[in-house]
């Protein structure tokens, strides 16, 4: 996988994680290039497309396109299924996910892709292991932390 | 905001995406961006040491501001020192933070670098992964100096927990893919080939990955990797969907393995080895089964799968191309899925269908599904579908199904998208040229191209019409009617101006006969079109009015009047202005021979992949376009498109290296006018000498051929009786006089009275020849009946074979018609032979012989050797026999560079320095016969004090010496 890119019906883009070192001002272009293209499409219509040199994958959850970029050999059901259970990680871990749960914690979601995807290729497939190891890291991290007044979190204090 | 359900650490940063979503307007949100930067620059640079806390919420913030879309430039260093914390979650946002915003800084990558380091050697699985991750995230080619030799060694290590394997399999994977020369092959490689047994189904799945992209790069280093492969694929096929646990996905044994598993297959050929390679096919076989069972979940997410280790496992049949049986059921299957409702399989069997019709097994089985596709072509109302379905129409074409696929494309045509014009105007354009039988077909189609989607129709497609009819004289005529018809269209796209500029332009005489279409009415028709077109099409549309004023004297006059007016004379674009002015004056001081050579016809084009499928495979991509150019074999064996390549070359023997098209590379017109200077004045050395008008230089036609004419012909006493056997009309009295002019030059005027031209124009290679013969009416009445036959004597039939192309019965008052004739050299001969021609004129019948020109020179090749060679062969050829030598006196005179020219047109390589005395000539040279090839050696010395010249010739077979010496001593 060369990227994936979370957008939603508004063209706001909501994560983006490239596999392949790409400038960013290219990167900007793209993004623009493709939420267009896939936003002017009608829902019937498959879930790939020919884009410049890459074959593209993607599919609609309620306000969000979730849209991968494969090579030319690469298996497009197996992605789009790859972008479910991407979605299934996010919807277990938040418990019903939506939008707002990826704007307010996008670094969880970052973090949630990366135990699934890495450098491109899936890293494991089991719900249960990725989930795992996410808990984990949360356990870690509500240890680590002391609860802070709400004065001080805002800097006020 | 909403509630988060774990991990809510920061408050501030929920606050602050808050403030940014609340946000009006853009400069609203810039200012509000601008006022967080303001204040986490200042605490950054506050006395007040940040405790990891505050530093982790500040720098999460920044990254949300550059994930927003703004630039970020400071920060880094805060990044840094969070991936030295010993708490998880600051050390994450860290790392997150770096491999988001990668900076090229080196001073930070060497401490990211020390960072990674400590945390790969931490024993802590949480730590490693984060680092391993980062380095695959980052994928630098610095990473990939600091790390590539250290992962491989986790990677293996028997310690190692399963997760870190996972992350370390795919950190190299993405390693080598960027850096590949940095990822060192070692005893490892083996060790990883083993993961693919391992118990861990996660870890399988990444070695896959790894491997097969490292397989890639060295198959053999991995070749073992194919049983384990196998043999595991073998275990998930076979194995009831419950066994795998949480590795399978809505009822589908583990598909992402599956998958991987058969995309490594895809690095090797079949398995060599019987029971593996059978054990294979059983799991193909299994999974075509699993395809017609009845689903075991409604739910997409279980057809999805289970159809994606199908797609994957029909690439791999595909692949190994191999077992028909399988390749049958595949399209079968795909079949089946072309009328599937979901779109997306629809797409995916149109796709993979591509694949299978280049397979020899399985083309006739993809054509049967042609009426679908045609159909999906006309239905879909998805772009990209449509797409795929034109796809597979161009993969599945061939000789029995490309007239209706053609006609399907262009009907498509009228209505497609615009994104996909282009690209099936190319497809088309090649379809109608790769299977034209027929090539009036071809003219029709590429001319409805251009009517339906001129504009789509790229420079290459156009040339090459123009190519093809250039080279298929069979076509000419017609083609020439064709866009004469297509002209009269009220709005007409432009492109078809150009190409029905040029095509009448050279065969604008072949219609010219019909009234309606007469030389006026075309040059009429192809002017009202001039002043809407394009610079370059007005250029080419003046070229065509110059031909047009050589074919046709009668519209002399009108279209110099046209090149007269001030809008061509005085034309602000400099380059109409200079073609109008050179043909102006060129029409005006050239008479009708030189115009007839300056103007004559194109020499086909040499034959060359075609322009238009280089520049398809290059819209497209190479690896996209089932390869037209690849033979794909019949059951039979023969190679169809092979035959097809070789059709179109045999047919067109050139030795003419033209340009594309004659004025793509603007000619300079100046040239035209500068050998026309160079006829208007005596030759130097004739004017000199008063030498009789033979005395030619074989490099100036032009003016060979304006003393042709000048001289007084004695064709007035070819008048013969009209009731005089035609079948036994013998060279007549005076149609050999240019016979020996044509030794050392292929083109010219061989015949000449006062109804008749016969000029020449000849081409050879190796044993074969075309001549392209004009007979050019002079009277203002027609000949009829006109008909041609080429005859042998007895010792020449065997030696020598002429074929003769139909001529047209009738030549128009002034008109020129072409007849080609091929010719074959058997064996060596002395004698010419006679083309007869008989013709109707003003009710006498009409008998002319003339001596053909097909002298044994004109299949000479000639030859390049050095001295020493040169004087090894002259002695092995020293028997008496093979040596002809001849003195005789000059009849010319004696010019070193004339001589020169006269040896080169004669045919062989003149071979400087082998001959002490450099005044005298050495050549050498092969001619060529179907039967055998006879090396020839020559040398002419001159004497000029005495005026004589001694030749001599030296070949395998005396006969042949024997006749070199008659032709070539005639000539000085």
């Amino acid at each position: 996988m060369r990227f994936m890119l979370l957008f939603s019906r508004q063209g706001k883009l909501r994560l983006q994680k490239w596999y392949t070192a790409t400038a960013e001002r290219d990167k900007k272009k793209m993004v623009r290039e493709l939420m267009q293209t896939v936003l002017a499409r009608k829902p019937k219509m498959c879930s790939f497309l020919e884009w410049r040199d890459l074959k593209i994958v993607y599919k609609r959850y309620a306000s969000l396109y979730f849209c991968c970029a494969i090579e030319e050999q690469d298996n497009e059901l197996i992605t789009l299924e790859i972008i479910h259970r991407f979605v299934e990680l996010l919807d277990k871990y938040f418990g019903s996910v939506c939008e707002l749960d990826i704007i307010f914690n996008f670094e969880k979601a970052y973090f949630i892709l990366d135990e699934f995807l890495m450098g491109g290729e899936i890293q494991d497939t089991s719900k249960k292991s990725v989930l795992k190891a996410i808990e984990q890291a949360d356990l870690l991290q509500e240890e680590d932390e002391s609860p802070r007044s709400v004065l001080e979190e805002m800097g006020l204090a | 905001m909403p509630a988060v359900s774990k991990g809510d650490g920061m408050r501030g940063l929920a606050v602050f995406i808050s403030d940014i979503r609340n946000c009006k307007s853009k400069e609203s949100e810039v200012k509000r961006i601008n006022k967080e930067l303001a204040n986490i620059r200042s605490k950054f640079k506050g006395d007040k040491a940040l405790d990891g806390y505050s530093k982790k919420k500040y720098v999460c913030k920044l990254l949300f501001i550059f994930l927003l879309g703004h630039d970020i430039d400071f920060g880094h260093m805060e990044a840094v020192n969070l991936l030295s914390s010993n708490k998880y979650t600051e050390k994450q946002i860290g790392y997150l933070f770096i491999s988001v915003l990668v900076n090229s800084n080196s001073d930070l990558i060497r401490l990211i670098n020390n960072a990674i380091k400590n945390d790969l050697a931490s024993r802590n699985s949480t730590f490693m992964n984060l680092a391993l991750h980062c380095i695959a995230n980052v994928g630098s080619r610095e990473m990939a100096e600091a790390f590539a030799s250290e992962i491989p060694r986790i990677l293996v290590a028997g310690d190692t927990m399963d997760s870190v394997k996972q992350s370390a399999a795919l950190c190299l994977l993405r390693l080598n893919r960027t850096s590949p020369d940095l990822v060192p092959m070692g005893e490892w490689t083996a060790r990883v080939v083993h993961l693919l047994n391992d118990q861990h189904l996660g870890v399988v799945t990444a070695a896959t990955s790894l491997i097969t992209t490292l397989a890639q790069k060295s198959p053999d280093d991995f070749k073992t990797s194919v049983s384990l492969a196998v043999a595991r694929l073998s275990r998930i096929v076979t194995s009831a969907s419950i066994d795998l646990q949480d590795y399978t996905y809505y009822f589908v044994a583990a598909p992402w393995l599956s998958v991987k598993l058969l995309r490594l297959l895809q690095c090797y050929p079949p398995p060599e080895d019987t029971s593996l390679r059978s054990r294979l096919t059983e799991c193909l076989e299994t999974i075509l089964n699993k395809a017609q069972e009845p689903p075991k979940s409604k739910k997409v997410q279980h057809s999805n799968a289970k159809n994606a280790v199908l797609f994957e496992a029909i690439a791999l049949i595909i692949h190994h191309d191999s077992e028909p049986n399988l390749l049958v059921r595949a399209c079968n299957q795909l079949g089946q899925f072309l009328q599937h409702r979901e779109t997306n399989l629809r797409y995916l069997a149109l796709e993979s269908m591509c694949t299978l019709a280049s397979s020899e097994f399985s083309h006739e089985a993809v054509k049967t599904h042609i009426e679908t596709v045609i159909n999906a072509l006309k239905t879909e109302r998805d772009v990209s579908v449509r797409q795929r379905a034109v796809d597979l129409l161009y993969a599945m074409c061939d000789r029995s199904n490309s007239k209706q696929i053609v006609a399907e494309m262009l009907s498509y045509l009228e209505t497609a998208d615009y994104s996909i014009r282009e690209e099936i105007v190319l497809k088309v354009a090649i379809l109608a040229e790769k299977y034209a039988v027929d090539y009036t077909w071809y003219v029709d189609t590429i001319l409805n191209l251009i009517r339906i989607a001129g504009d789509y129709v790229s420079e290459e497609v156009w040339y090459r019409v123009i190519q093809i009819v250039i080279n298929r004289d069979d076509v000419q005529g017609y083609a020439a009617k064709t866009v004469f018809e297509a002209l009269q269209a009220p709005a007409c796209h432009e492109n078809l101006v150009k190409v029905g500029g040029y095509i009448l332009g050279e065969f604008g005489n072949l219609i010219a006969g019909d009234p309606r279409s007469s030389p006026l009415v075309q040059f009429n028709l192809l002017h009202s079109k001039f002043h809407l077109c394009s610079v370059p099409t007005r250029a080419l549309l003046l070229s065509a009015y110059i031909k047009f004023i050589n074919l046709f004297p009668e519209v002399k006059g009108t279209i110099q009047d046209v090149l007269r007016s001030d809008s061509q004379l005085r034309n602000a674009d400099v380059e109409l202005q200079q073609r109008a002015v050179e043909y102006l004056r060129l029409s005006c001081i050239a008479s009708t021979d030189i115009l007839a050579t300056v103007l004559e016809e194109m020499p086909p084009f040499p034959e060359r992949e075609s322009s238009i499928l280089a520049k398809l495979k290059k819209k497209k991509g190479s690896s996209k376009l089932p390869d037209m150019d690849d033979s794909r074999k019949n059951v039979n064996g023969s190679t169809e498109h092979a035959e097809d390549a070789e059709v179109a070359s045999k047919s067109l023997p050139s030795r003419y290296s033209a340009p594309l098209l004659f004025f793509s590379v603007p000619q300079p017109p100046q040239f035209l006018l500068e050998e026309l200077i160079s006829t208007d004045r005596p030759h130097p050395s004739s004017s000199a000498t008063m030498l009789p008008t033979r005395t030619m230089v074989p490099s100036h036609t032009f003016t060979d051929d304006l003393s042709v004419n000048s001289a007084p012909s004695s064709g007035a006493s070819l008048l013969v009786d009209v009731f005089s056997d035609f079948s036994s009309a013998a060279p007549t009295e005076g149609s050999d006089e240019h016979f020996p002019r044509f030794v050392c030059k292929n083109n010219g005027i061989i015949y000449e009275n006062q109804l008749l031209q016969i000029g020449l124009k000849s081409e050879y290679r190796q044993n074969l020849g075309r001549m392209y013969v004009f007979y050019g009416n002079k009277t203002s009445t027609q000949f009829l009946s006109f008909s041609t036959s080429v005859s042998s004597n007895n010792v020449l039939g065997p030696q020598l074979n002429v074929q003769e192309k139909p001529v047209d019965p009738l030549i128009e008052a002034g008109a020129q018609v072409q007849q080609i004739l091929n010719i074959e050299c058997v064996s060596d001969f002395s004698d010419a032979p006679i083309l007869n021609i008989q013709f109707r004129y003003g009710g006498t019948l009409q008998n002319i012989a003339v001596k053909l020109p097909v002298m044994l020179n004109k299949f000479f090749q000639p030859t390049e050797m050095t001295s020493q060679d040169f004087f090894q062969r002259w002695k092995q050829l020293g028997a008496p026999q093979q040596e002809v030598q001849k003195i005789f006196k000059a009849k010319n005179q004696m010019d070193t560079d004339v001589s020169k020219a006269k040896l080169l047109g004669f045919g062989v390589a003149l071979l400087d320095g082998v001959d002490p005395n450099p005044a005298n000539f050495v050549g050498a040279g092969i001619i060529h016969t179907k039967t055998t090839q006879v090396g020839c050696l020559l040398r002419l010395e001159p004497n000029t004090q005495a005026q004589m010249y001694r030749l001599t010739l030296r070949t395998s077979k005396e006969s042949v010496s024997q006749r070199l010496v008659e032709l070539l001593s005639e000539q000085f």
